[in-house]
């Protein structure tokens, strides 16, 4: 089959990349100040800050080391100057993002003071900046992309048209040979059944179903009355979607028609081949779409009904909708409009293909509306309590 | 002009692809075989809700993508709005 081409970043491990930014990363919420003001200082780099990296532990931990890395280990990503208050976790985060081959260097406050860090990690944030802005962009096959999906503010729309025509991208992604994911475990609910069946094999529909239960445990013993406030949410009723099992329905149309999912992933676990698989996530879109970055995802497909508007600050979210209002009154939020579905004046195939378009256009340097915006929502999932 | 849709023929709600009002007989499409047919839309059906194809009892089932979507809790005659008002999950 004729695979599309783009022109991309190799890395240094041979993955591809979209995008080519310099991360200034704080290992911790105290390190966020140190990190804005490096960004300030050196133009075309950009800070993550967040709010959490403090008395964590256990499986949270590991899930908040595991984000951190994984969002500097991204192959959108070129270069990275870590900052943490102490030296012993920021090393942590350096080494674990230098497996990757890419420049990476580590500051810490204490012993030096905001001040001197953000001296040091500037000079260094510079050298980077100018290293990378000379990498050139080569000739890559869409084969190597990975790419994610999740919806947001779904109506009904969602499940006759945008979500349908993401399943259509990914059923010829998945048959060209690329990586593709999938999650929102909460949002499955209603439809886990008809989702354990689309597992490549019984065993790994018995893994999502695992971890579908862990999930709606817990759900089940914090909600009080019920979900119904949240679960659909406001907007997703406000267009018409009325229980989450329609939702969930809705939602499953993204995976296509064909493809059968090969591997269960924990939230933020990169993908260990081809293929599409199923990450256990939360259906809060930028909590979500940070996991996916963090798993090395490189294009993020988002179909929308009433209009999220969420983007990442390394991870290109392409926006569709088949809602004519909000294409019409949101336009500067949509890269793709596939209203035309309703009106039965275009497949679903046709949209695919128009999607698989915009996927190659973005990989070439396109800015989405969420870039364009300054979208840039970095949200860690937090699992319980700090210590 | 095609004025709602139904996911499959096992369905008994269809969805809105305009602002339908009441009164109107609306043209719809089963998007799986391609039939068509007419509803008389008894309230106003704004663009993306349900119009109930059939009369449903308190306790029915609805079908949409042709699987169960939650319970019927308030009579609903053909032709009306389906929504939060008389449709609940049967989880959570």
């Amino acid at each position: 089959m004729n695979i599309p081409k783009f022109t991309g970043y190799r890395r240094e491990n041979g993955r591809v990349g979209v995008r080519n930014h310099v991360v200034i990363l704080p290992l911790d919420d105290l390190s966020n100040a140190a990190c804005e003001a490096v960004a300030n200082n050196i133009k075309g780099t950009m800070a993550l800050p967040h709010a959490y990296g403090r008395l964590q532990f256990g499986e949270d931990l590991e899930l908040f080391f595991r984000t951190i890395i994984g969002t500097g280990a991204n192959p959108n990503v070129a270069a990275v100057v870590v900052i943490g208050i102490e030296p012993e976790w920021t090393e942590r985060i350096v080494s674990g993002i230098a497996e990757t081959g890419k420049p990476v260097k580590g500051f810490s406050i204490e012993r030096s003071g905001d001040i001197n860090a953000v001296a040091a990690a500037s000079r260094q944030a510079l050298e980077y900046v100018q290293w990378a802005t000379e990498l050139p962009r080569t000739e890559c096959t869409m084969d190597k992309l990975y790419v994610s999906v999740k919806c947001g503010e779904s109506d009904t729309t969602s499940g006759l048209a945008s979500n349908p025509t993401v399943g259509n991208a990914i059923d010829k992604l998945v048959e060209m040979g690329a990586t593709t994911c999938f999650g929102e475990t909460s949002e499955i609910t209603g439809a886990e059944v008809v989702c354990k069946e689309r597992a490549a094999t019984p065993e790994i529909g018995e893994e999502f179903m695992r971890v579908w239960n862990a999930y709606n445990d817990i759900i089940v013993k914090f909600k009080t009355d019920d979900l119904s406030g949240s679960q659909p949410t406001k907007g997703n009723i406000r267009g018409g979607l009325t229980t989450i099992e329609e939702k969930a329905y809705g939602n499953l149309q993204k995976i296509g028609k064909k493809s059968r999912y090969v591997g269960v992933l924990k939230p933020a676990e990169a993908p260990k081949g081809k293929g599409l698989w199923y990450m256990d996530t939360s259906s809060a879109a930028a909590e979500a779409v940070t996991l996916w970055a963090a798993s090395g995802a490189v294009v993020h497909l988002f179909p929308t009904g009433q209009g999220n508007i969420i983007g990442n600050p390394i991870l290109p979210v392409i926006k569709l909708s088949a809602n004519p209002l909000t294409c019409r009154t949101m336009s500067e939020h949509i890269d793709l409009d596939v209203s035309a579905i309703l009106r039965g004046e275009m497949t679903l195939d046709q949209a695919g293909d128009k999607l698989l378009e915009m996927v190659a256009r973005t990989a070439n340097g396109r800015l989405t509306a969420a870039e364009a915006l300054g979208h840039r929502e970095f949200v860690l999932t937090k699992l319980y309590i700090s210590a | 002009m095609i004025q709602f849709l139904v996911h499959e023929k096992s369905d008994n709600v269809g969805v809105a692809t305009v602002d339908i009002k009441a009164g109107e007989t609306a043209k719809g499409l089963f998007m799986d075989t391609q039939a068509q047919m007419d509803m008389k839309a008894l309230n106003d059906i704004p663009l993306g809700h349900k119009i109930a194809l059939v009369d449903f009892k308190v306790g029915d089932t609805v079908i949409k993508y042709g699987h169960d979507i939650g319970r019927i809790v308030a009579d609903t005659a053909a032709g009306a709005h389906v929504h939060i008002h008389n449709l609940k999950t049967k989880r959570w």
